[in-house]
């Protein structure tokens, strides 16, 4: 165990931001789901009682009769404002006094920083050009990850929790958001500034960054493992797996989307287009972690080798 | 206070017989009336002074102000309504939607950050010079000699990075408590570009100290940017479109085939100017949206199972 490499990691000033992650998003994500839980309590409530649903206020929050609805922004949200601003002005003055911003040598092409990482919220991309080309991790994925989050609204079609926290009503959708966000998103981050070091190669937390370090580790392709040679030939066999994994993953998901009879009714409002469209964007996320776990666990590299492009 | 000092010392003086009487006597009645007068001026402006005790009542507040400052409902309304810094707040919100728990604040603290950011990085655009030259020694005299300098960009740097936690909190946020669904749904959009925007201006700023981290982080950066198909020339495709070192997108991004003075030139213009201006523009459609939308969305009464509507049919 290697603390001072750990301490080394943990106190680089840029990599405080991070440090920060690992408290704040399992904090927040624990705030909103303390809430959910609430709302779903009284949810479950209100389905056992519909004379109690038609009295109902329908919030956790404290009720009165004769409180007014609504209160003045004037003082009472512009005063809580106020109050943020000023507590963010701490934070970032105290930070900024006691940690100074990274000046590293002047910039020098003819001598490559080892590992050269991308700002720390880039690090999910570099982490996943471990696992695909740059074409694909650099360009590809990132549009789809925009693109992917723009239509969220358009191929959501459960209307209920909106504007309360809840989980029970939102499962699938709150779980894929959890899936991407914490899982892929996050931990790749955690995983791009902790544990990648020199050459990018993977450090488990505690041991040194070895700058010698060989690791022999024979990268093999999918079609190879299947003795098949020829070029025209790994371009079909490509296609073919490829073929497979989207049929398949078409399937798991259809199954996962239509597993309850809530999530079913969900279904039955999507129009085939939001469906084709959700389908297309889950079995591509999903593809990062499958790539993952070919190549970490059966050090596959490619799946599908063809002269234009590999995956 | 010198006018009416005038006023009412002048009377008394002009009243007094022109001096054809005796001297001495004539000089007690102009003492007299000095002293007089003084007593008339000291009343005035400690009358005045009372007034000053409540300034919101005084000409110069409501000329500033425009509205009344009582305890009225109508004058806080109006206090926000018709002030140009506030008047994108509603006059009145939900009761519960002050609390913290809900909204945890990070869209706001995300637009306050982003007017430090603001701030701090017009003051640096004073030091530093945007050439491969003295970019570096800009940062060190920055540093060193500049008063408060090492604060300011320190400021700068820590505020960028709190700034991409808070995005990425407020969509976390703003998903859980489904937020995007109708009829905000295009609001939703425009906080994925402005999440975008957010990350490119962090980039784009990594670059311009001109050191290793930068250098490195940027090279990294737009060598992704030779794969991109058709458009790289290292990409899927690529060449099919003629696409050369020299051509590519990536020349586009850096204005040259290597991160050198043009990359550094593009990277300033890109940082401190062009995204600026197209993310404020966003972020005024976003907060628009936001009101014409119906406000934040909630904390809205929650809805059951059994009274989901059937959808309109086409």
């Amino acid at each position: 165990m290697d603390f001072h490499q750990l301490w080394t990691i943990f106190s680089t000033p840029d990599n405080v931001p991070i440090v920060l992650l690992l408290f704040v998003v399992p904090f927040y994500t624990w705030y909103a789901f303390r809430q959910a839980f609430a709302n779903d309590r009284l949810i479950g409530q209100l389905e056992a009682d519909p004379a109690l649903a038609k009295t109902s206020h329908r919030k956790t929050q404290a009720w009165k009769p004769g409180w007014t609805k609504e209160v003045h922004v004037w003082p009472y949200l512009l005063r809580i404002e106020f109050l943020a601003a000023i507590i963010v002005t701490v934070i970032l003055m105290v930070w900024s006094i006691t940690l100074n911003a990274p000046l590293e040598e002047p910039a020098n092409p003819t001598l490559t920083m080892n590992p050269a990482k991308a700002p720390w919220y880039f690090l999910g991309l570099q982490e996943m050009l471990v696992y695909f080309d740059p074409w694909m991790a650099g360009v590809v994925f990132p549009s789809l990850i925009i693109i992917g989050l723009m239509v969220i609204p358009y191929i959501d079609t459960n209307p209920l929790g909106n504007g309360y926290y809840t989980f029970k009503q939102r499962k699938f959708s709150i779980l894929t958001f959890i899936f991407g966000f914490i899982v892929l998103w996050v931990s790749m981050i955690v995983i791009g500034t902790i544990i990648r070091g020199p050459g990018w190669m993977w450090f488990w937390p505690g041991v040194t960054w070895d700058h010698n370090r060989l690791i022999f580790e024979v990268n093999r392709d999918l079609p190879d493992l299947f003795g098949i040679k020829g070029r025209i030939g790994k371009l079909i066999f490509g296609a073919i797996v490829m073929g497979i994994y989207f049929v398949g993953a078409w399937i798991g998901m259809h199954k996962l989307i239509t597993r309850t009879p809530f999530n079913r009714k969900i279904y039955s409002r999507m129009s085939l287009l939001q469906y084709s469209v959700m389908q297309v964007f889950l079995i591509l996320m999903l593809l990062l972690p499958v790539k993952m776990l070919l190549r970490l666990v059966f050090r596959i590299k490619y799946v599908w080798i063809t002269p234009w492009f590999n995956i | 206070m010198a006018e009416t000092d005038g006023k009412n010392g002048a009377p008394p003086a002009a009243g007094t017989p022109a001096g054809s009487n005796g001297n001495g006597k004539n000089g007690k009645g102009k003492v007299t009336a000095l002293l007089e007068g003084g007593k008339v001026v000291r009343e005035r402006a400690a009358e005045e002074l009372k007034a000053l005790k409540q300034p919101e009542k005084t000409d110069l507040w409501k000329s500033v102000l425009r509205v009344k400052h009582d305890e009225t409902p109508r004058s806080r309304a109006l206090g926000v309504l018709s002030n140009v810094f506030l008047h994108l707040h509603p006059a009145k919100i939900n009761r519960d939607a002050v609390a913290y728990k809900y909204t945890w604040g990070m869209g706001g603290m995300t637009f306050y950050v982003y007017i430090t950011l603001v701030f701090t990085g017009t003051l640096l655009m004073f030091y530093y010079h945007p050439s491969k030259v003295v970019a570096f020694r800009d940062i060190l005299y920055l540093e060193h000699d500049v008063p408060f300098g090492k604060l300011l960009r320190n400021m700068h740097r820590w505020g960028a990075h709190l700034m991409v936690i808070m995005v990425e909190l407020h969509m976390f946020r703003v998903f859980l408590t489904g937020s995007y669904k109708p009829p905000r749904q295009f609001n939703w959009v425009v906080g994925v570009l402005l999440l975008v925007l957010t990350l490119l201006l962090s980039f784009t700023g990594y670059l311009l100290p001109d050191d290793q981290l930068g250098f490195w982080a940027v090279t990294v950066g737009t060598n992704m940017a030779r794969a991109t198909p058709l458009l790289g020339n290292d990409g899927p495709f690529g060449h099919l479109l003629g696409m050369t070192p020299f051509n590519d997108v990536r020349f586009g991004l850096l204005g040259g085939s290597i991160v050198d003075a043009n990359a550094l030139l593009r990277a300033y213009i890109w940082h401190c100017v062009a995204i600026p201006i197209i993310a404020s523009t966003f972020m005024v459609v976003h907060f628009w949206r936001v009101r014409k939308d119906g406000g934040i969305s909630g904390p809205a009464p929650v809805m059951l199972e059994s009274e989901i509507k059937e959808p309109r049919k086409l």
